[in-house]
């Protein structure tokens, strides 16, 4: 199958190109079937694949060309699949062709709808490559690549002012982290003069702690862009300004991925780097610490999930802080199944609604969506780590992970941030499918998603369900076999997990779990709690979380305000007054003198005829003067 | 009477240049001016001329005889021009004719 590998990348992208050369005029509504049959080849290929590698355990891959032949460094393209990619190709592939199928429904009647569809498979083709890349610069190249069509996307509906400005966010903020992660790709050429990973780790090792800890920290820096840990996260919840399909796609199921995927990536540089794993657990900790919090106090559905998005993250960063490599891949795969079942039946819901997504105008929609209910409630039991679902499975492994990584204040702040999950996940369920209709019945009439829709929901949430045995038993299942050659070599730890801490965090996790899901009962079905008098009782607590941590404030008054202030210092001053004034200072001396200089010009040929026998009679006479000294 | 020397021809040769250029400047009429060109030419032809007879040598003669001919050919066009110049304004005065000025 290797030669094949080739096939996985293409063919999204030759529908995107097709799409986007004939679509406007030629394919309009019919855009979809080439896209969802890029994919779907693209899923098929990828299925073969990696039935290869599982059934040989070794990577397969396809040397394609050199890019960059220069001397000793050689830049290739070759496609390698290893487990780890493997298991990202199935993710990438099968989220994608799901969202695809939806989006057919979802996207019906937008002018946009091929440009959708144009975007969307050359989203897939980037990522995969990104996935696929045996090198730095190459996976450097598709992390942009991503963050290109995600901008494109985000964006998607440019009219809206909001969408534009979200795209832009998005666009500037994973900037700041691609710097970081450029400039420790270029830390690693300098030091070991080559980007292929194998090259790289096997090296390594060799280099001054100080290095390898600065090369991860860079690394690392990228992956907090684009997997939206703290402080960069602030871009993420805004992205859902863009269509739901693509917030189920690229900002939850897959490119927020990239970054874990990238770290997960380069283990054996933070294997070798015990502060930057410090530093990675400490971030992701925090990050499904604080986006948990914000998550509890937010209304719009959309940005709910989202925040649960970015603490989904967070968990798995500090499953990667920890050294627990595999949960935190583990975590990866599941967490695209919920949360890409999740945002497309958030989206479900909001097309139903008549694109509204203020929870406080939903409410009863049990009655009206059930189909849309059923699956939504699977996605947020999973989410929230309910028993057995997914989400159980891998947030437990996660938490253990840290537990016996030697981080056990990370895995309580791991616990406590389960607690709210599973709080605002039920706190969504609730407020929008049961209680008191309070939309306006007569101009709202709930109804439930046509099958094309429907069907991509039932199948993520079988996902949703059964995902979480392929790691069962703990540490020991189908999933942990399959990538153990990835993470094995390089001076790995293994930590072995006793039955009895596995069994002990299982039961607290449930507990916690359910816990969140009796506070949510008790807040928002019986109404036993009041949550308005929490959040007055709360007080500045619950503001801090309501208006995000003060990032986008913070943000606002250090980097956007002083910036804006220097750029229009630079555009009156700079710009206007130096680099302006010069190019026109040079043409009005240019004018001036031509201005004086023109009246030599008088058009009379006797004036002319004068200057040249007066120049003529100069020239000789100098001569006759000077000339026997001149030319000796 | 002293013996012919080059430095006699020279004089004319000077002296017909002079008017020639001074008839250059100095008239306005086209067709005056021309034959003041043709008559610079034509100095040089006599200080040709002169140091062909003071060398002994034909190279002088020779030159002479190619600028006539050159200058005959400058005269087709020179009179082309005066042509076309009087048939398109109407007059050989030198100084109505300025358009390039502006």
């Amino acid at each position: 199958m290797a030669n094949w590998i080739f096939l996985i990348p293409l063919a999204p992208l030759i529908a995107a190109v097709v799409n986007f050369i004939f679509g406007r005029w030629y394919l309009r509504d019919r855009a979809h079937w080439l896209a969802i049959l890029g994919v779907a080849i693209s899923f098929g290929v990828s299925v073969a694949v990696v039935a290869q590698v599982a059934r040989d355990e070794v990577a397969l891959s396809q040397h394609l060309y050199t890019w960059i032949p220069a001397g000793d460094f050689q830049v290739p393209v070759t496609l390698t699949v290893d487990q780890l990619t493997a298991v990202m190709l199935l993710v990438v592939t099968g989220v994608s062709l799901l969202v695809h199928i939806y989006s057919v429904g979802y996207m019906h009647g937008d002018p946009g709808f091929y440009r959708f569809f144009a975007y969307l498979p050359l989203f897939v083709f980037s990522m995969l490559m990104l996935v696929l890349a045996n090198n730095y610069l190459l996976l450097f190249v598709f992390w942009e690549a991503v963050g290109l069509c995600s901008y494109l996307l985000i964006g998607f509906w440019y009219r809206r002012r909001s969408a534009a400005q979200a795209a832009k966010k998005a666009f500037v903020v994973n900037r700041v982290g691609d710097f970081g992660f450029g400039l420790g790709v270029m830390l690693i050429f300098v030091h070991l003069g080559t980007l292929e990973y194998t090259g790289v780790f096997a090296q390594v090792g060799a280099l001054p702690q100080g290095t390898i800890t600065a090369i991860a920290l860079l690394l690392f820096t990228g992956a907090i862009g684009k997997s939206a840990q703290i402080p960069l996260f602030v871009w993420l919840p805004d992205a859902m300004e863009g269509p739901t399909p693509v917030s189920a796609l690229i900002h939850a199921a897959t490119m927020v991925t990239a970054g874990i995927f990238m770290v997960a990536r380069s283990w054996p540089i933070f294997a070798a780097s015990p502060d930057a794993m410090l530093v990675v657990a400490i971030i992701g900790a925090a990050t499904a610490f604080v986006a948990a919090t914000i998550g509890l106090t937010q209304y719009d559905i959309k940005k709910v999930v989202a925040y649960s998005t970015v603490s989904q993250l967070g968990y798995m960063a500090f499953a990667l802080g920890s050294g627990a490599w595999v949960a935190a891949i583990f975590h990866l795969t599941t967490h695209a199944f919920f949360k890409a079942l999740l945002f497309l039946g958030a989206g479900s819901v909001i097309h139903a609604m008549h694109d509204e997504q203020d929870m406080r105008r939903m409410g009863g929609l049990k009655r009206h969506l059930p189909l849309t209910y059923w699956t939504f409630l699977i996605g947020s039991a999973a989410n929230a780590g309910i028993f057995p679902l997914a989400g159980f499975w891998s947030k437990d492994e996660v938490i253990v992970g840290a537990w016996v990584g030697g981080r056990p204040i990370v895995a309580i702040v791991g616990l406590v941030a389960a607690l709210f999950t599973s709080l605002y996940m039920f706190r969504v369920v609730f407020l929008t499918f049961h209680g008191p209709e309070r939309f306006d019945a007569h101009t709202v009439h709930p109804h439930e998603s046509p099958p094309v829709m429907a069907v991509p929901l039932l199948i993520l949430s079988v996902g949703a369900v059964f995902a979480g045995f392929l790691g069962v038993p703990p540490e020991r299942g189908v999933f942990h076999r399959f990538l153990e050659p990835v993470f094995s070599g390089h001076g790995a730890e293994v930590h072995h997990v006793s039955t009895a801490t596995t069994l002990t965090f299982g039961l607290i996790s449930t507990a916690v779990a359910l816990a969140g899901l009796g506070l949510a009962y008790a807040a928002y079905v019986r109404g036993a709690i009041k949550p308005a008098v929490v959040a007055a009782r709360l007080g500045p607590l619950y503001q801090l979380a309501y208006r995000r941590w003060y990032f986008d404030e913070i943000y606002e008054a250090l980097i956007v305000h002083p910036l804006y202030r220097l750029s229009v210092w630079l555009w009156r001053v700079v710009d206007i007054g130096i680099i302006d004034g010069a190019v026109n200072g040079v043409a009005g001396l240019v004018n001036f003198t031509a201005q004086r200089w023109r009246r030599v010009q008088t058009g009379l040929v006797a004036n002319y005829a004068l200057a040249i026998a007066l120049g003529t009679v100069i020239i000789v006479g100098v001569y006759l003067i000077v000339g026997s000294t001149l030319f000796q | 009477m002293s013996e012919l020397t080059a430095t006699h021809f020279l004089t004319l040769s000077a002296a017909l240049f002079i008017i020639g250029m001074l008839g250059v400047l100095i008239r306005r009429n086209v067709l005056v001016i021309f034959m003041c060109i043709e008559l610079m030419f034509n100095a040089v032809n006599v200080s040709f001329i002169g140091f062909a007879w003071e060398q002994h040598s034909l190279v002088g003669q020779t030159f002479a005889l190619f600028i006539i001919a050159v200058a005959a050919a400058e005269a087709v066009v020179g009179l082309g021009i005066i042509m076309a110049l009087s048939r398109r304004l109407d007059t050989v005065d030198i100084d109505q004719v300025h358009e390039l000025r502006e």
